[in-house]
């Protein structure tokens, strides 16, 4: 179980309003990656957003490019996780890929209110998810992706299998 | 079996497999551009000397050629030295034109075969019957380490199409039509399959605009039927198919069919910021437009050139719209220099750039300012994503970008 204060999103967030092409450029500095995170919408976010910070989102989080950026970005500030109704496919396995947990729930956007950084508690294993003063249980991630994701990612998945 | 469970059944040695399965496949050909520098640094982590199979993988530049700062040709640099170590054959560098476009003219794209690309709209290889889908470059550098990755079977909806489209319609406004009925997630985690009468007369050109597109509304692979003249097209570009083309018939049980009919459709237009904020034409006509871009892995091909030097033709980009022309590949960078049609484009005042993506991506080569206005033949409008989060990116076909930069304002063909 993991607790962490809430950034709510909306729908439909695309990994060009996450990590814009302009910096795709930046192919081996996480921490230049991470300053350019939202920043065309939401330049607050990067000075604001503090580690174990969870983002909860609408429907089809992550749409768009498949940029990797777009994930490492976000991991790198220290997001504890991503809770969304829905996942575009690229960026769901472009998070377990790199170790970010992620949670489908449908309806938690209509659960959780805008901007007021409440806690929300998740245990991603299990499907759990702890709100001020509901619980929700989703479906969990399928067992091997959960793996790939509590060793760290895919790069650590596959060294542990083949070497 | 439909086409999608037919591909991954064979690719992970099973004799059937069902929508939802998970199941792990062999990769026939994988794909990169630039963000290949982003895969090559997570497969030297990973600590395998060579990579799986050398010839199956394709490399090129495409997203910011030539390299415009000295980040981007440091990454050029990179994948150039790793492509020599690793004995990469099929290495394009920044002479060839857009993936989407090269793979299919240089004869990777095959009926039957899995081809993974570290790029989205790798979806468009779907146009050949190729289980084609984009992943992220760290699940590529363990393809690089391994030559298979997992895939959930999708499930699948099939686009059947009746009717001849309008003068000056095409298929464009057809994908972008759909694209607004279904939703930017209507496909999502799904495959598409195209197919009825409208599909069988369009080229292969038409039919690649429909795959590139059906990202767009979330499609992991988007195929179109395949038939003589997919087959003649690939057999023109590979010197010995071998038994490289396997069955390609789809009999399966699909999760729903949808039906549309092109004879009624008019012009239409995606509408910032986002790809199913689709208009017809005649419903934002007058905006006035800053830039007018002809180009990309959905418009940048012969019969999208051809059909706006015929818009063009003795006639003048207006003074206030910057026209940029971007050729799709260097083949047809060639062609239409041949046919003409540079000229065209040049003496109508219109800036006629390198075969790649240009500024669609916002990385470079017409850069929007705020409260600027494009209309693009590019398939993503999203905020910022060609520049300023303040412009306005208008999504339309060809013929619609061609005669809205002679008006400076949006029209319909």
């Amino acid at each position: 179980m993991i607790k962490g204060r809430i950034w709510k999103l909306g729908s439909n967030v695309n990994t060009d309003v996450i990590y814009p092409g302009r910096w795709l450029k930046i192919t081996d500095d996480p921490k230049e990656m991470a300053s350019h995170s939202f920043e065309g919408i939401m330049p607050e976010f990067v000075s604001e957003v503090k580690k174990g910070d969870i983002i909860v989102a609408g429907r089809y989080f992550g749409c768009g490019s498949s940029r990797e950026q777009a994930v490492a970005c976000l991991k790198h500030l220290g997001i504890g996780g991503i809770i969304a109704e829905s996942f575009a496919r690229i960026y769901y396995r472009n998070a377990i890929n790199l170790g970010l947990p992620i949670l489908i729930a449908p309806g938690i956007s209509k659960k959780v209110e805008q901007g007021n950084f409440d806690f929300i508690e998740v245990d991603f294993a299990k499907g759990l998810i702890k709100l001020k003063d509901t619980e929700i249980k989703v479906a969990p991630l399928p067992k091997f992706i959960l793996e790939i994701i509590k060793e760290g990612g895919l790069i650590p998945h596959i060294k542990k299998k083949y070497r | 079996m439909t086409l999608a469970e037919k591909i991954l059944a064979r690719a992970s040695g099973k004799q059937e497999v069902k929508p939802g399965e998970i199941v792990m496949a062999r990769v026939d050909v994988a794909m990169s551009h630039e963000n290949a520098d982003v895969v090559l640094r997570a497969f030297k982590e990973i600590g395998i000397p060579k990579v799986w199979n050398p010839d199956k993988i394709v490399l090129l530049f495409d997203h910011r050629i030539p390299a415009e700062c000295e980040k981007t040709a440091e990454t050029h640099k990179r994948i150039r030295k790793f492509v020599k170590e690793q004995g990469i054959k099929h290495f394009y560098d920044m002479y060839a034109g857009i993936c989407h476009q090269v793979l299919p003219e240089k004869g990777h794209t095959i009926p039957g075969e899995i081809l993974v690309g570290t790029d989205s709209h790798t979806t468009t290889h779907g146009a050949f019957g190729t289980f084609a889908t984009g992943i992220g470059a760290t699940e590529m550098a363990g393809v690089w380490a391994t030559g298979e990755t997992w895939f959930k079977v999708p499930s699948t909806i099939k686009i059947e199409v009746q009717g001849k489209f309008k003068p000056w319609v095409s298929a464009k406004d057809l994908i972008l039509y759909i694209i607004g009925k279904l939703g930017a997630d209507g496909a999502d985690y799904k495959a598409v399959e195209f197919s009825g009468p409208a599909i069988k007369d369009m080229s292969i050109a038409s039919r690649m605009v429909l795959s590139n597109l059906s990202m767009e509304m979330g499609a992991k692979v988007a195929f179109v039927e395949v038939d003589d003249k997919t087959l003649e097209y690939v057999k023109s570009r590979i010197q010995n198919t071998g038994d490289r083309i396997q069955e390609i018939v789809s009999d399966g049980k699909y999760e729903k069919v949808i039906e549309f009919d092109v004879s009624s459709l008019v012009s239409q237009i995606a509408c910032p910021h986002s790809v199913d904020n689709v208009k017809p034409v005649y419903e934002v006509k007058g905006i006035k437009i800053d830039q007018a871009l002809l180009g990309s892995c959905t418009n940048g091909r012969l019969e999208d050139l051809e059909v706006a030097a015929k818009i063009l033709d003795g006639k003048r980009v207006v003074k206030s719209v910057r026209m940029l022309v971007i050729p799709a590949s260097w083949e047809i960078y060639l062609e239409a220099m041949h046919r003409g049609y540079l000229e065209i484009f040049v003496r109508a005042g219109a800036l006629v750039l390198n075969p790649g993506c240009g500024p669609c991506l916002g990385a470079h080569q017409g850069i929007l300012a705020e409260g600027e206005v494009c209309v693009s033949t590019t398939n993503r409008n999203f905020q910022g994503r060609m520049g300023s989060s303040e412009s306005f990116v208008y999504l339309a076909s060809p013929a619609t970008i061609a005669i809205s930069a002679v008006k400076g304002e949006i029209i319909e063909p």
